[in-house]
């Protein structure tokens, strides 16, 4: 295959003064080139695969109408407010004036995981609520990463929504945030 | 006794057809996979757990950094048909050629009252200078527009295979507001189901969805 058939057929002589011109091998070791073959398809391989878009499933909710809106039992809510700079705030029940300040907690998104089955756990499936608002200075990747975070801790859907943020739950976060000096 | 003689023979394997086998399969992986389209709009997705492929028949809702939202129809869309829908209902007064013109837009970013203008200039605007389509706040809302004209064309037609056809495609930074106007506009015309484009990225160890997964394995 890689060789060439080089010798002048027949046996032809040259004249008696004339050298034999010494016949050199046309086969070339081809080695290395597999071997860059091989490479080039590895790499095509292992970039190709790597970048693949999925999607996520989102459901909203039919109505916005108040009287509409689904009962929670206090026990069961725990509130998750999206905040500025990744910061999560979240409270359990419902805001009470005299308790705010111990109601009212800080986190992030390395440790909401852990509350959000600390939750799960302590409470009867039927009851279990998670409410997620968002400011309007969190980011679209906040909003998403919760939903995730949702679907990570195995919380069956229809356990959780989304509801529009309160002037005074943003208040509270404005507030918190000045305390904490997070801009 | 005579001794067995064993014939050396040379080590030199034949190369080639491996070599050829190499390159045929480099040059089929370079001819298989698909070219991704020069992103225009560079959009960082946030990452989910979900492993569903977004397809590429769709209609995809983009949003920047900046909180711009674009829309594109897919070639495989009846975009003709929506933008038809789109110059008659909002009285856009697009001629024919300035339609063909229209058609062949990746990125629809402009609100209504610059189309006309923008298609008659010789060459079409970059889609990272547009303005975007306007989704300020419910009342000065165009996507709903847009909306409404995609279901129009897919009235009668299968709802899921629209569903399945929805995408939002938003930048991480983007900031929340406008994520909620365009679910507002997805609202207002009934649409309570769609998708978000995604990185794809494992179940992290050890979380609950991820214990409970092992636990069905070793059922």
């Amino acid at each position: 295959m890689a060789e060439m058939d080089t010798s002048s057929g027949g046996g032809h002589k040259k004249g008696p003064g004339v050298k034999k011109g010494k016949k050199l091998s046309t086969r070339v070791d081809l080695t290395p080139m597999v071997d860059l073959g091989f490479l080039l398809v590895t790499f095509f391989v292992f970039t190709t695969t790597m970048q693949q878009s999925t999607a996520m499933k989102m459901n909203e909710p039919k109505d916005d109408n108040p009287e509409e809106q689904m009962k929670v039992k206090n026990s069961g809510a725990m509130t998750i407010l999206l905040g500025r700079a990744n910061q999560i705030y979240y409270y359990y029940g419902q805001l009470d004036v005299a308790t705010l300040s111990e109601q009212f907690k800080s986190s992030n998104f390395k440790d909401i995981r852990g509350l959000i089955v600390e939750k799960k756990k302590a409470t009867p499936m039927d009851d279990l609520m998670y409410i997620i608002k968002s400011d309007s200075s969190s980011t679209f990747k906040n909003a998403i990463d919760i939903l995730d975070e949702m679907s990570i801790s195995a919380v069956p859907p229809g356990h959780y929504a989304e509801v529009d943020i309160s002037p005074a739950e943003a208040l509270m976060i404005k507030e918190t945030e000045t305390a904490n000096g997070i801009k | 006794m005579p001794k067995v003689k064993i014939p050396r023979k040379s080590t030199i394997v034949d190369m080639t057809a491996m070599c050829d086998v190499a390159f045929l399969l480099l040059s089929f992986f370079i001819l298989a996979t698909k070219q991704k389209p020069p992103e225009v709009l560079s959009v960082a997705t946030p990452n989910s757990i979900s492993k569903e492929v977004a397809p590429d028949k769709a209609i995809i809702i983009t949003m920047t950094k900046d909180g711009r939202a674009f829309l594109s129809l897919g070639d495989e869309i009846k975009k003709g048909e929506i933008l038809d829908n789109i110059n008659l209902t909002k009285g856009l007064n697009l001629s024919a050629a300035e339609m063909a013109k229209f058609n062949k837009e990746e990125f629809i970013g402009l609100p209504f009252n610059q189309i006309k203008s923008a298609l008659a200039m010789p060459t079409a605007p970059n889609p990272a200078d547009m303005p975007g389509i306007p989704v300020k706040d419910s009342a000065n809302n165009e996507l709903v527009d847009w909306l409404r004209s995609v279901t129009n064309v897919y009235a009668g037609g299968n709802q899921n295979e629209l569903q399945d056809m929805l995408l939002i495609k938003g930048d991480n930074e983007s900031l929340y507001p406008v994520f909620k106007n365009i679910k507002f506009a997805f609202k207002r015309n009934q649409i309570y189901k769609f998708r978000i484009v995604t990185n794809g990225q494992p179940v992290p160890v050890g979380s609950e969805l991820y214990n409970k997964a092992v636990a069905e394995k070793n059922k």
